[in-house]
């Protein structure tokens, strides 16, 4: 904005030393912040190169197609690997654990913004955030010995009504990706809860008044006022959550049943995701060949997550615009 | 369409303090009521417990009533949200809501009253704008947001959304304070047509304002800062700008304090 009324020193930005003195005490200080810069974009840099650099050789040696093979067979000397069962897997789980926790953690942060007494909201929001506090193994162990248990029923009686639709088709498995994506919600409810209470706590007093005047219900005041102003809160919101469904490994690992050699489009078949592939082939890093397939896994993982991530950046972004 | 309010004995609380004290005043239709006084007066306060909006800030409660031709506006079978569909407000800072179209931002009210006809919700809209002088100036943008109008456009925007569902009174929270001089004026040409439609009371800290626009003036005062504001006097507009019976409203708008 600043530009538009006047142009002054301090507006130029970080990018030059306008505003240095030469002293020690500055000197240390931005070559400090220009430092870790540098090393965070290296380091990313870094990581991407490594793992390129790994996974080409066993892509150049790959005898089936990497993106649509759904083969994984990385013993000496034939090397036969695709992800496509992998990137469904691992999307498919994701995307219905998002459509779980979505929901619940727009519900649970309506409620502590705008309908909980404030002496009960606080105690409640710590209560949500003491779920990202529980490692992802209890979560993987408390899913497989309790859970697992109480979605048998339910996953019978989906398959029993919706059969016919191949997403719930039925299948004898006993972890399967129904079962690794509620517990998926669960652990990706408090982010996405924690970020959503925040921007429908910064909707404008003005804007709920507005509403109210208006003769809106607390309800109607919500939908009128308090959706619209945090949707773009939400949206990066879930996008952040998304990503750390992605990636999660050890409690996926954990739950879902390996069924190689088979596959099914429905939610209640087993699987693997990127990561549960990696963490149960560890036995078979023994090779570079082999070990690089499954970092040619590990890279399509990187840049699914990145993109993830991209495009909560830029959702956030847009929110700037509509705050002005 | 327009209605009286009759005030009667009311205390205002917010929580355990008492910002206005013992308001007894009636408001004829048809009308234009000014509050003025200094800050802190509970002008404000009192105008929000006229349409129950005072309820909305935590604590905040009432002791007295508040009569709306005849019916208390406190009275236990009375739902809040009702009557905020008949007592409309405008506020201080035109607030708009910024993801919403001109169009759905005048069209809001109506929806919440269950209107989804398109025709009814078009003729409403451009009726709404026309009543609040904005229409010829907005009509070939309607689909764009409100929240790229200039401010006093806003601000008429935001009457044209009170007064879209009809109320039968028409609160306004000092509409002008954030305006410039030319913005004001529109909004108080705006006013006196509408009166002949509406009742309305209006909070204004600028005593030129309440003389040019109001037909009756009410004066609030506190005692000392902490204590709860309490109606000094009310009267004819000309009469407490020319004869004040109080000495207090004399000093006020003689510019001797506040």
């Amino acid at each position: 904005m600043t530009s538009i009324t006047g142009h002054s020193e301090a507006d130029a930005g970080p990018s030059g030393d306008m505003a240095a003195t030469g002293r020690v005490g500055d000197r240390v200080f931005s070559a400090l912040a220009t430092g870790s810069g540098v090393f965070v974009v290296s380091l990313i840099g870094l990581v991407a190169a490594f793992l390129l650099a790994q996974a080409v050789p066993s892509l150049m040696d790959n005898k089936a197609s990497f993106l649509t093979s759904r083969e994984w067979q990385v013993s000496a000397g034939d090397l036969r690997f695709g992800i496509a069962d992998l990137l469904w897997v691992t999307v498919i789980s994701s995307v219905i654990a998002m459509a779980i926790a979505v929901p619940i953690a727009i519900g649970v942060a309506l409620f502590l913004t705008q309908y909980a007494p404030r002496r009960l909201a606080r105690p409640f929001a710590s209560l949500i955030d003491l779920l990202a506090a529980v490692p992802s193994i209890v979560y993987g162990i408390w899913g497989y010995f309790v859970l697992r248990d109480f979605v048998q029923p339910v996953q019978t009686f989906v398959e029993s009504a919706l059969g016919w639709f191949p997403l719930f088709a039925p299948l004898t498995v006993s972890g399967t990706i129904f079962l690794a994506s509620i517990v998926l919600a669960i652990m990706i409810l408090p982010i996405i809860t924690a970020i959503s209470r925040e921007v429908f706590d910064q909707t404008p007093a003005a804007h709920k008044e507005a509403a109210l005047a208006l003769g809106a219900t607390r309800w109607e005041m919500v939908r009128t006022a308090v959706l619209p102003f945090g949707k773009p809160g939400v949206i990066s919101a879930s996008m952040l959550g998304l990503g750390r469904a992605l990636g999660e490994t050890i409690a996926v690992t954990l739950l879902l049943s390996v069924t190689r050699g088979t596959f099914s489009w429905s939610a209640f078949a087993g699987g693997e995701t990127f990561a549960s592939r990696i963490a149960n082939g560890s036995a078979e890093f023994d090779t570079p060949l082999k070990t690089g397939a499954y970092i040619a896994a590990g890279l399509v993982l990187f840049v699914l997550t990145f993109a993830v991530n991209a495009v909560a950046r830029i959702v956030i972004e847009r929110r700037k615009a509509f705050s002005e | 369409m327009a209605q009286r309010i009759d005030v009667k004995d009311l205390n205002v609380y917010y929580g355990a303090f008492k910002a206005v004290e013992d308001v007894s005043m009636s408001i004829e239709p048809r009308t234009v009521t000014a509050f003025i006084g200094p800050s802190g007066c509970g002008k404000s306060t009192f105008l929000r417990t006229l349409n129950r909006m005072h309820e909305v800030i935590a604590g905040g409660r009432v002791e007295g009533t508040v009569a709306l031709n005849g019916r208390d506006l406190y009275s236990k079978d009375i739902d809040p949200v009702a009557v905020r569909r008949t007592v409309g407000m405008v506020f201080q800072r035109p607030n708009p809501f910024p993801t919403m179209s001109i169009f759905d931002n005048v069209a809001a009210g109506l929806r919440l009253n269950g209107v989804k006809t398109k025709a009814v919700l078009a003729e409403a809209v451009e009726r709404s704008l026309k009543g609040a002088n904005l229409w010829n100036e907005v009509k070939d943008r309607l689909d764009k947001p409100g929240a790229g109008l200039s401010g006093g456009q806003q601000q008429r925007l935001c009457i044209a959304r009170a007064i879209a569902v009809e109320p039968q009174v028409l609160l306004m929270d000092e509409p002008c304070s954030a305006l410039d001089p030319i913005s004001t004026l529109a909004i108080e040409d705006l006013i006196d047509e509408i009166k002949q439609q509406y009742t309305i009371v209006i909070v204004t800290h600028n005593m030129q304002q309440a003389a040019r626009v109001s037909d009756r003036t009410a004066f609030f005062n506190l005692a000392a800062t902490g204590k709860p504001g309490r109606l000094i006097e009310m009267g004819d507009t000309a009469k407490i700008f020319s004869n004040p019976t109080e000495k207090a409203t004399e000093d006020y708008i003689s510019g001797r304090f506040g």
